[in-house]
């Protein structure tokens, strides 16, 4: 059992909390950074996508597994990001600054959802989100000046400092980089007092206005930073497919992404990452066993979204908190031997809980 | 001087009076209890001075301020804070965490500094602590600084829950039945801590409690409701001895 001793609050506030932090978290950034060496390109662009993945499940964290609002239309900021990002470079403009002007352009729909929606809770949220993303998918498809219709449109490849990137290796250093730095960012705000308003809305909107946090105010604020953060993925996520069509934005995306928090477990930025690799490992199992299962189930249409869905409601059965909730459980109970508790993670049913009182 | 106000405050629900033309007022530095039977309109009255209900007629004054039409989490930043009957916790926090959120008022840097968590931040998450420490000490929390709320039994989470509320620097604390759950002991040892808050840390307090003997052992005045009407009010012994009240608890013969 690890017995930290302080001696300054810097202890508290610091970012990796002790030895082990530091060397496994370096270890797996000098991992990330080498990978280029350890696996092929087919691997690594699968890394690539898993790593866009996490971020956009990161964005999507922000929203419901740290302010407690379900959306089920995050897609949708990832389909602004790419038309976006994509609609930015094809029109000359540098990559890095394309690449954010597309995250903020997606923040800013999103505060358009965010300002009716932070007056909505629970279910009647989930639906008017899932509502917004049939709008832009909708919109994806008919505003064709823009985002050229059912045909889809071309990504120019990433340009950097007038250096074009094909290769896979490069455009994998682009995304690390991308996710490294929002992880960063998304932590530090974490351990600020917005990080902790957000809890406190999520766990009781009632106590946290009464201790002077701007329930609504704090709600918007945190859709706008998911949507910059989901529409900065969905611009790596451009060059990642490099042709964007609106089919590729549908419900089903939407529905991954919330299910990778999920498995993931609610309310960890760890938790979009593992529930990212989840997923992904998920995904190429699925397309891996399609050769080998019989025709009759390997070719049925449905199937991903078929499993995806059984793998959702057996977790929401069996493991509530995820994977990383678990991987918790598992080391508390170690370091606790003999005297684990269960009530340590007993489940409080707050996540939709919150409109008592009115 | 008169810290709160309340003046001529009537809530309705449909049909319902919950409250019926009530006032009073609580002078600075003053402990204030609030008693009668249940369904009297005790905690509706608090719910009306924190806004989360809006009063059908009659005004709040909060040092000759009227603040009977700001938001709810305005409330916390003109200095009033409380605590709620059924405990309202952040459950997935530790207390440290709790009682940071209960500072949310003094911090003022917008969200991008946030981000970037530059020394200003650092700083301020550094004084943050030690307010929250202060506060821990004084209530003596330090053994349950780093435990969940949801491991917690319920007489610690109320002291959780007034430490949180004090974290935020308040001139007036509104406290909602704190002594209820808690075993004579326990109670006893809420009278001494509002003694404290109030002679220590100069707060006025507002009280509901059923509990009469930690009532008339540390209020000033007591007001009676019944029915949501104001029955009785004066001292702690005077209210007890009012026939109106006694005849609201007991029945008249």
């Amino acid at each position: 059992m690890r017995v930290i001793f302080k001696t300054s609050y810097l202890q508290d506030i610091r970012l990796a909390k002790h030895g082990g932090h530091v060397f496994w978290y370096t270890l797996l950034l000098v991992t990330a950074i080498a990978a280029p060496l350890l696996v092929d390109t087919y691997w690594l662009n699968e890394v690539s996508r898993f790593l866009i993945f996490a971020l956009a499940g990161l964005g999507l964290m922000i929203v419901t597994g740290y302010t407690g609002q379900v959306s089920l239309g995050h897609a949708a900021f990832l389909a602004v990001g790419a038309y976006a990002h994509t609609y930015f470079i094809s029109h000359e403009m540098p990559f890095v600054i394309s690449l954010l002007l597309a995250a903020f352009t997606s923040g800013c729909v999103g505060l358009v959802v965010a300002v009716p929606a932070s007056r909505m809770t629970g279910l009647y949220l989930a639906i008017a989100s899932l509502a917004f993303a049939i709008i832009i998918e909708d919109m994806t498809i008919h505003w064709e000046s823009v985002t050229g219709g059912n045909r889809g449109m071309p990504v120019p490849p990433p340009s950097l400092f007038g250096y074009e990137i094909y290769s896979a290796v490069e455009f994998y250093y682009i995304v690390l980089a991308g996710v490294f730095l929002s992880t960063i960012l998304v932590l530090n705000l974490l351990r600020a007092p917005f990080g902790r308003a957000m809890l406190a809305i999520r766990d009781s909107e009632i106590s946290a206005s009464s201790l002077g946090i701007s329930v609504a105010r704090t709600k918007i604020t945190a859709f706008f930073i998911s949507a910059c953060i989901t529409g900065l993925a969905g611009g790596l996520m451009a060059h990642y497919v490099q042709y964007l069509s609106p089919e590729i934005f549908g419900i089903l995306l939407s529905i991954q992404l919330l299910l990778m928090i999920v498995v993931g477990g609610l309310g960890t930025v760890h938790g979009a990452f593992f529930g990212a690799f989840l997923v992904g490992l998920l995904e190429s199992l699925i397309s891996i066993s399609k050769d080998y299962l019989p025709g009759a189930i390997g070719n049925q249409p449905g199937l991903e979204p078929g499993l995806f869905g059984l793998i959702l409601v057996l977790f929401i059965i069996f493991e509530p908190e995820g994977v990383y909730g678990r991987w918790l459980k598992l080391r508390n109970f170690f370091e606790n031997f003999p005297f684990y508790r269960r009530n340590t993670f007993k489940r409080q049913k707050t996540y939709l809980r919150t409109d008592r009182l009115k | 001087m008169t810290h709160l106000q309340v003046k001529n405050l009537s809530v309705n629900f449909g049909g319902l009076k919950a409250l019926d033309d009530v006032s009073f007022s609580v002078a600075k530095n003053e402990v204030f209890s609030i008693v009668g039977p249940n369904g009297a309109g005790k905690s509706t009255i608090f719910n009306v001075i924190s806004s989360f209900y809006k009063p059908s007629q009659g005004q709040i004054f909060f040092d000759a301020q009227d603040i009977t039409a700001t938001k709810p989490d305005e409330k916390a930043k003109l200095g009033i804070t409380r605590t709620f009957q059924n405990i309202e916790l952040f459950e997935h926090s530790s207390v440290l965490q709790n009682l940071l959120i209960g500072r949310s008022i003094h911090n003022r840097h917008p969200v991008y500094r946030q981000f970037i968590f530059d020394k200003t931040v650092r700083n301020s998450e550094i004084a943050h602590r030690e307010a929250a420490e202060k506060v821990i000490d004084f209530l003596e929390l330090a053994h349950y600084r780093d435990h969940l709320i949801a491991n917690l039994p319920y007489g610690v989470r109320k002291k959780v829950e007034l430490a949180r509320a004090l974290c935020a620097e308040p001139s007036l604390l509104l406290l909602d039945e704190p002594a209820s759950g808690l075993n004579p002991e326990e109670t006893e040892e809420v009278g001494h801590w509002i003694e404290d808050i109030r002679h220590d840390l100069g707060i006025t307090v507002v009280m509901i409690e059923h509990d009469m003997s930690l009532v008339t052992e540390v209020s000033d005045r007591v007001l009676a409701l019944s029915e949501g009407k104001v029955i009785a009010q004066g001292s702690a012994e005077e209210v007890q001895n009012n026939a109106n009240v006694v005849s609201a608890y007991l029945g008249s013969a």
